[in-house]
């Protein structure tokens, strides 16, 4: 098990001194959603109507859990390109525990999790996000936003295990995470959608963690929300976590 | 740990960590693994003494790829029983990786690594301290000769640098059997003379190797025995000079100053033989019956009878007509039509 921590450690290391050195992909997840940020805000901001919040304050958490749902890309790219160059066969012939691999990957992930979650926070002060909580809310809030995106992390490890290439990663994961992310209250009140999006969206993980992070933040009506999106996080991981392990074994066997 | 001590005891005291007593280092007996529809191997059987170089050698898909990926644990074989210094692969496959090295036609390793970050790494993964791992990762990056890259990426290596460092990196923890997959595929003859003698250290040091390769040339110098590899099933194998045997003997050629002096030639190199000699376009060709003495003796025999002589040589076969003669198609066709492990 002291194997299975400290192999972990090293792989989830190895992730993060390359980070830097790939510039193009820290781009993509730095500037990008600062600009969706100021483009929400500036473009759609005066056209939504968020009853009760300025939209710049509706939106940043909104925009803070779409953006980490998609920081576990960096996994999907980087099993994806571990896999094709062989470097996951190296891991395979070493003495290690084999599940490091995989949790290292979406360990470091909740470093630049973190990161992102600052970079978004500051740009939304910047901009005008006033948070309504004591600061065990705030934190609070940080520690639920690793929580979702380490289980999102899951999901993409499995999609980067089953694409034949980084290009497809992006593509599907693109494709099957953005919709979710939509039909959500991440961007607009659930109310203004129409009834079977609004059945959708009201039990879509994304609904339950956006307002659990408002209720926290913002001093919104927390209803079920917060163990909502504690739950689903742990459901996420139960369901991704195992079939990544076990497509891991098999992508590698190969 | 104690793989990486026992490796700083000289050669031949090693066999002590090796397989018992006069087990080879690597057996296969009986090997089969099929994907799908597909019987990617049928049935191998092959082994190699310890501090040998065994060459599987064969064309693109012929199964190669995946012997190596059983007998590294990274695939189960559906049938077989394969033994690498005294270890079950399938059911010591745990213990079986502290002694083994891997490195492949694809240098697996970190791009956006520096060399030395990645020898630390993979030294770390073995259960070395950091410090420990560092060490020995400068010691190879010397001994690699790429210690001038210590603190560049490894995006920015030429293709021999990744390879001397995919390596290096199976090296790490002084494994007493190396397995190299197509080592020198795609690189340039001067990287690629560089990594045979690399190999060739290696194995003087007391490391075998199993080495796969489609360049009958690369296995005629490394291997010490081959076993060839065609549609999963070995079609031969024993030392290279066997095999050439099975081919036929060694050939004399004898090119004349004067090719009015043919008839002559033959009748005086005819005893040498057991077929007549042939003569074509002023050469003459007989099959001889063994290798000592044969020059001496044909140019005796020539001068005896007055013949001049242009030039006169001893051709042995090649590894390339082994392949031809036993699979009835040239070894090298299907270079680069199939890439994927």
């Amino acid at each position: 098990m002291s194997g299975l921590v400290s192999d972990t450690m090293i792989v989830a290391e190895r992730n993060l001194v390359r980070l830097p050195r790939a510039p193009d992909l820290l781009l993509a997840f730095t500037v990008q959603p600062v600009m969706f940020v100021l483009l929400f805000v500036s473009v759609l901001g005066g056209a939504i109507s968020t009853p009760g919040y300025d939209y710049v304050d509706f939106l940043i958490p909104g925009i803070i859990v779409q953006n980490i749902a998609f920081g576990g890309f960096v996994t999907a790219l980087g099993l994806n390109e571990d896999l094709h160059k062989g470097l996951i066969d190296r891991f395979r012939s070493l003495p290690m525990a084999r599940a490091a691999v995989l949790a290292g990957r979406t360990l470091a992930d909740v470093v630049t999790n973190f990161l992102s979650v600052l970079v978004l926070l500051v740009t939304g002060l910047i901009i005008g996000f006033s948070f309504n909580a004591n600061t065990g809310e705030v934190i609070g809030g940080i520690a639920l936003l690793l929580l979702f995106g380490y289980a999102f992390s899951w999901v993409f490890a499995l999609l980067g295990l089953i694409v034949s290439s980084p290009e497809a990663a992006n593509s599907v994961g693109f494709i099957a995470v953005f919709p979710l992310t939509f039909v959500s209250s991440a961007f607009v009140p659930v109310e203004s959608m129409p009834d079977a999006l609004q059945w959708f969206a009201e039990v879509n993980p994304f609904t339950v963690t956006v307002d659990a992070l408002r209720a926290l933040w913002l001093g919104a009506p927390a209803g079920n929300s917060i163990w909502g999106a504690i739950v689903w996080s742990f459901v996420i991981i139960a369901i991704f976590a195992p079939l990544a392990v076990s497509r891991y074994r098999r992508a590698a066997g190969r | 740990m104690s793989t990486s001590e026992v490796m700083r005891i000289p050669a031949g005291a090693r066999r002590a960590s090796g397989p018992p007593d006069n087990e080879p280092a690597i057996s296969v007996d009986g090997l089969s693994k099929s994907f799908g529809e597909v019987r990617a191997l049928d049935g191998v059987s092959f082994e190699a003494a310890a501090g040998t170089v065994l060459g599987l050698l064969g064309p693109n898909g012929a199964g190669k790829t995946t012997a190596v990926r059983v007998l590294t644990t990274l695939l189960k074989p559906d049938e077989g029983t394969i033994r690498v210094v005294g270890l079950d692969a399938v059911r010591d496959a745990v213990e079986l990786r502290e002694r083994i090295g891997l490195a492949g036609q694809y240098a697996a390793v970190d791009e956006n690594l520096t060399g030395l970050e990645n020898l630390t790494m993979v030294g770390r993964l073995y259960g070395e301290r950091r410090a420990t791992a560092k060490a020995r990762g400068m010691e190879l990056l010397e001994n690699f000769d790429l210690v001038d890259a210590l603190k560049r990426p490894v995006k920015t290596y030429s293709g021999g640098m990744r390879r001397r460092l995919d390596l290096a990196a199976a090296l790490v923890a002084k494994p007493p059997v190396l397995f190299l997959d197509e080592p020198t595929t795609g690189l340039d003859p001067r990287s690629r003379l560089d990594l045979w003698n690399t190999i060739e250290e290696l194995v003087a040091d007391g490391t075998t190797v199993l080495l796969t390769t489609q360049y009958l040339d690369e296995a005629d110098r490394l291997a010490d025995t081959i076993a060839v590899i065609d549609h999963g099933k070995v079609i031969a194998d024993g030392t290279p000079d066997t095999l050439k045997d099975r081919v036929g003997g060694e050939r004399l050629e004898v090119r004349l100053a004067d090719t009015g002096a043919t008839s002559e030639a033959i009748e005086a190199l005819a005893p040498m033989s057991d077929e007549a000699p042939v003569a074509e376009d002023g050469v003459v060709k007989l099959t001889v019956r063994g290798r000592t003495g044969t020059i001496v003796e044909g140019v005796r025999r020539l001068d005896d009878a007055g013949v001049e002589v242009d030039d006169l040589g001893l051709r042995r076969p090649t590894l390339d007509d082994v392949f031809l003669s036993l699979t009835g198609h040239v070894a090298e066709a299907t270079d680069d039509a199939e890439v994927t492990s």
